[in-house]
Formats: C-alpha cells, sequence, structure tokens
C-alpha cells in the first residue's frame, strides 16, 4: 500500500476531461510509475459536469473506489465553479489548476491556486473542434509545470492520443505560461514560484 | 521513433481500459467467428473488436446481430460446426440471451464470453453488480471474476484453453465489473502472441462438431432414458475442469510469468479474520488487508478468482487457518437468502465439518462506492447478513 498522488478533472462532457485523466496516467507509466485512470460515470453527454481521475504511485494502485482527498483538483471548464463541488475532499495542501483568463473565482482564494488560460492558448494556434478550442492538452502541460509527470512523457502520451501536433505545442506554450495566483491576483509565474519553494526547502534543510 | 516506441511498448506495456485489454486477449486466441451485440458499459470492447478486424489485423468473420440473443445464438451455430467463437455482453444483454446460455452449455459448445458486471433493472442502473451473471451460475458455463486490466486479458486468454480441453469442452465466462474495470485504464503487458498460439492454445477440435464427412445431427429430441445421462456427463466434465484449469493456469505461469489460482491468497499467514471478496472488490481489499495489518489487525484476503466450477480449495484454506471469522462480501444479494457467495461458501464449509462465525456483508450493489476504509470496518462486524450503508 505506498502513497498514493490523486489527480481530479472537472470538466463538461466533451471537454476531453476522461482523456485528460487518461493521458496523465500514461505519462506517469512512462516515467516509470504505476497508475490509473478513471472517469465518474454517470449518464454523460455533452455539456454535462464530469468528474474523472488519476491516481499516481511508486507501486501498485489497488483502489477502485472515487477519489477521496485530492492532492491536485484541476479545473478545465471554470463555469464549474459555479455549478460543481469543486472543492469536495480539498485540504490547505490541495493544489487547484484552473483554466482561467480574467479574475479568479472568490470560491479558490483560500486554496494554493495556479492559473492558465489555456482557452486562448488553443484559439491563437487554431486547436480547435467544432469550432470549440482544445482545453485538455494545454491543461496538462500546465500540469506537468507543476511537477506531476515529465514533460518529456506527456508529449509521449498526448501523441498516443492526438495525431494533430497542435496538441503539443499547446501544451508545451500551458507549460511555460501556468502562473501562481494570490488574493486573486496573478502573482509569480509558476516557474518562479517552484524554484522559488526549492530555494525555501533547500534552505530549511540548511543546504544554503 | 516509431520503433523506439513499439520497442518500449513491448517492454512495458500498454496502457489501457478492461474493456481495450478483453478485446486484445481476444485477438490473441484468434476465433474465427465474433457475434456480439453492444451494451452499456461492454461496448467498447464489441467497438474494439470490430475495429481491429477492420483494420485486417485478423481473419475473423464479425457479425453484427440485432440483439444478445442472437449473438449467442450465432456462437451456438458457428461453434456447431467447430469454429472458435467470441461473445460480449452485460447485464440485460446477459438475461436476454439466458436461453441460450443454458443451450450453449448442455450442447457442450466450448464458447468464451466477456461480461461487464452491471446491476439488473427495473429502475435503470448501467454500474456494476455480480447479480447478472451469478444468476446465470447454474447453466453450466465456467465462470471467472477479475480484479484488474491485465487480470481481464490473461484470464480471456486461459478460458479458451480451459474450455476447449477435448474432455470438457464447456463454454467459459470472463466477468469485469462494470465501470470499475471496463472503464479503468491501467498498465497491460502484453505476451508473446506466437508462443501462446504455438504452446498454449491447440487448434480447437470439437469432436461432436457438425461434419460433412461424417454427418448427424445435434439438439434433436433428448428423451428421459438419455437426458440425465447427457446432464450427468456434464458433471463428469465440471469435476474433470477443476484440475485442467490449475494445469492452465500451472502453465501460464511458465510460459508467461504471470500466476493465478482459482482462490488468490494475500496475506493469510497466521490470518485471525479472513475476508473473502471477489471482482475489483477484492483488489480493493488488499490494501484493507494492508491497513489492518498496520493496525496490529491480523487480517488476510482470499480472492475468489473462480466461481464456477466452484474451487474446492476455499474450504480447505478456510479449515486450515486459524481464523475463527470469516467475512464474505457479496456484490449480489439473492432475494430473501443472503449473498450468493455466502450461501456457497457456508454449504461446503457444512459438508467438510468445518464451523466458522460467517459476516456476510452485502456491499458494492449497483455501484456502490466501497473503499479500502469501508472494508477495514467490516472485520468488526458480528455474524449474520449485514448490508453495508444501510
Amino acid at each position: 500500500m505506498g502513497d498514493i498522488t490523486e489527480v481530479r478533472f472537472h470538466s463538461r462532457g466533451g471537454q476531453g476531461g476522461a482523456t485528460a485523466a487518461k493521458i496523465l496516467g500514461m505519462a506517469a507509466f512512462f516515467d516509470g510509475k504505476y497508475s490509473t485512470s478513471l472517469a465518474v460515470y454517470g449518464a454523460e453527454r455533452r455539456g454535462a459536469a464530469i468528474i474523472s481521475g488519476t491516481r499516481i504511485s511508486d507501486t501498485e494502485v489497488k483502489r477502485y473506489s472515487n477519489l477521496r482527498s485530492p492532492d491536485y483538483i484541476v479545473i478545465i471548464d471554470p463555469v464549474l465553479v459555479e455549478i460543481a463541488d469543486v472543492t469536495a475532499g480539498a485540504s490547505e495542501n490541495t493544489i487547484f489548476l484552473i483554466n482561467n483568463r480574467g479574475e479568479c473565482p472568490p470560491a479558490l482564494e483560500d486554496y494554493r491556486l495556479y492559473a492558465v488560460d489555456v482557452t486562448s492558448i488553443s484559439l491563437d494556434l487554431g486547436l480547435t473542434v467544432a469550432g470549440t478550442p482544445v482545453l485538455n492538452t494545454p491543461m496538462l502541460g500546465a500540469l506537468a509545470k507543476l511537477g506531476l509527470v515529465k514533460q518529456t512523457s506527456l508529449k509521449r502520451a498526448i501523441k498516443k492520443i492526438y495525431s494533430d501536433p497542435r496538441n503539443i505545442k499547446a501544451a508545451e506554450i500551458a507549460y511555460e505560461r501556468v502562473v501562481r495566483v494570490q488574493n486573486l491576483q496573478y502573482t509569480l509565474a509558476a516557474s518562479e514560484e517552484l524554484e522559488e519553494e526549492a530555494y525555501e526547502e533547500l534552505e530549511a534543510e540548511g543546504a544554503i | 521513433m516509431m520503433t523506439t516506441q513499439t520497442e518500449l511498448e513491448k517492454d512495458r506495456g500498454l496502457f489501457v481500459t478492461g474493456c481495450e485489454a478483453a478485446a486484445r486477449a481476444v485477438l490473441v486466441a484468434k476465433p474465427s467467428v465474433i457475434a456480439a451485440y453492444p451494451i452499456t458499459p461492454q461496448t467498447e470492447i464489441v467497438e474494439k473488436l470490430s475495429r481491429f478486424i477492420g483494420e485486417e489485423r485478423h481473419d475473423c468473420q464479425y457479425i453484427a446481430v440485432e440483439s444478445e440473443h442472437s449473438a449467442l445464438a450465432a456462437c451456438i451455430g458457428a461453434s456447431s460446426c467447430g469454429a472458435r467463437t467470441f461473445t460480449a455482453t452485460s447485464s440485460h444483454g446477459l438475461l436476454y440471451m439466458a436461453e441460450m446460455v443454458h443451450w450453449a452449455a448442455i450442447g457442450r459448445l466450448p464458447i468464451v464470453m466477456a461480461n461487464a458486471n452491471r446491476a439488473l433493472g427495473s429502475g435503470w442502473n448501467i454500474w456494476a453488480d455480480h447479480l447478472d451473471s451469478l444468476s446465470m451460475r447454474d447453466s453450466g458455463w465456467l465462470q471467472f471474476y477479475t480484479s484488474t486490466v491485465q487480470e481481464v486479458y490473461d484470464t480471456i486468454l486461459i478460458a479458451f484453453r480451459a474450455a476447449e480441453n477435448e474432455d470438457v469442452m464447456l463454454p467459459a465466462m470472463v466477468c469485469l465489473d462494470g465501470f470499475l474495470l471496463t472503464h479503468i485504464n491501467q498498465p497491460l503487458h502484453l505476451i508473446d502472441e506466437k508462443r501462446y498460439q504455438e504452446e498454449f492454445l491447440d487448434e480447437i477440435r470439437i469432436p461432436h462438431a457438425l461434419n460433412f464427412d461424417a454427418p448427424h445431427t445435434l439438439g434433436t429430441l433428448v428423451v428421459p432414458t438419455d437426458n440425465y445421462k447427457i446432464q450427468h456427463n456434464r458433471k463428469v466434465s465440471m469435476d474433470l475442469v477443476k484440475d485442467v484449469i490449475k494445469d492452465a493456469e500451472a502453465e501460464f505461469l511458465r510460459l508467461f510469468g504471470r500466476e493465478y489460482h482459482p482462490v488468490m491468497e494475500y496475506r493469510t499467514d497466521n490470518a485471525e479474520v479472513l475476508i473473502v471478496a471477489m471482482g475489483t472488490l477484492a483488489k480493493e481489499a488488499e490494501d484493507a488487508i494492508d491497513m489492518l495489518r498496520f493496525r496490529g489487525v491480523k487480517a488476510g484476503l482470499l480472492q475468489l478468482r473462480q466461481f464456477r466450477p466452484f474451487p474446492d480449495e476455499i474450504v480447505d484454506i478456510i479449515s486450515g487457518s486459524k481464523a475463527e471469522k470469516v467475512v464474505i462480501i457479496d456484490r449480489d444479494y439473492s432475494g430473501g437468502c443472503g449473498g450468493i457467495i455466502a450461501q456457497e461458501i457456508k454449504a461446503r464449509l457444512y459438508d467438510a465439518g468445518v464451523m466458522r462465525e460467517i459476516v456476510n456483508v452485502i456491499a458494492g450493489l449497483g455501484g456502490q462506492d466501497i473503499t479500502a476504509e469501508d472494508i477495514t470496518k467490516m472485520v468488526e462486524i458480528e455474524g449474520g447478513e449485514f448490508w453495508w450503508g444501510i
């Protein structure tokens, strides 16, 4: 029974939330880890609120039950903050990643929050399906930045599922653009934030 | 670049759903006829099969039938002509083909079927529940219940060999929990197909198959002076297949390196309480056992992988164990009679003169979410029938 990292995705039917969970699990698998990914199935249809999830561990993941206390919560469609229970099971350690432009939702003010505007990234690249921007692959690029999986593994997994190379490009752009949000304001690029954190950790360990 | 990826896949396997694992196993066994009708949550199995076959991966006749009854009827027809056949269904689909389910077993046709375990209506429920296939337990099919994507794949490969053994000639059903296993993605390690086809599974030979050189009829009138003999023949094969399955599992381990038994034991050493579970609940229960052991509770798990024929060794394991208490989790309920697994085990313990405190927990019906933490609490329940969540 190993330590399991749980990731929960909130999306709407047609936005690729279940596929995002699969790609993330596959990327973790390519990293040499054990992973499973699932979607919480109801009567799925386009537009309905969907929950999907990935479990990642160094040892076999034996759980089939619903995710209870996610370490990461990824909100692919920001509208869902209003209509779905996106903070269910979240703790102060939970990391939120939201697709966002403009002001971040106040409901997430107290959480560790990262944001990236993947809608614009995909629109700029012309990465659309039936006129709708593709959101899942760039969101995964941002997740890779937060250290969940290696970027190379992620790109390989995306390539397995999607043939359009712009999915990779979108993930790369999102990787660079994801930012930390504090007091509902964008503060630092995630990379600076993560570097700062790593520095603090080293300092705490007395290495610096 | 492509070569590298393929090589890596060979080493490390794929990351796929239980449905895809089932379809890939079927392609390795190379049936010449597949007839199936899609039903949630089995649909992806037939989608994948028809796509793989359409992409010329396999010399196979795929028959898109108009119903489940016809799906199995088509397999019965093909199997009666000596063909290796496969079908897949779930829940109401299985019950709709019920007449043919019995017919296939009594006709001694080694058809292999995947069943995505799903609850029955009224009140539509598409989630995991074992009552659909357990309600077919008396039909004479071999029945296996799987707990991981890998196990789905491996068990289908083993099932073809057990079913087609010349002394067996019985159909086999491989069950996987709806959504929990059909739709989850997990790592899957593929086997060496050539080795399977050359060393594990012989060419199919059905002795009673229709044959122009020795014309005969199947399924005609069987009078009372003969019918019971035919049924007894089936009993003899059902008894015999127990060793055939164990032999196939041993051979699978030798050739492909993965170990299976009709009853899989997990940390049963010095166990003071045993949990019995089937399907994905058994895998989740392994985490529960680890948690209990960590807390100082000596608990062990028996995963029931094979339900028909019912494995005798479960009685030996229970009677040989120090455990005074056995917690049997049933993802099914037989009206007015408790859980079906508990009934089976209690009957066998009585025959063997073994007395234990039996706790029968009815849990996970219709997709009820059962966690490892929940399972740890089940060992505290006192004897009798207990409905989780009520």
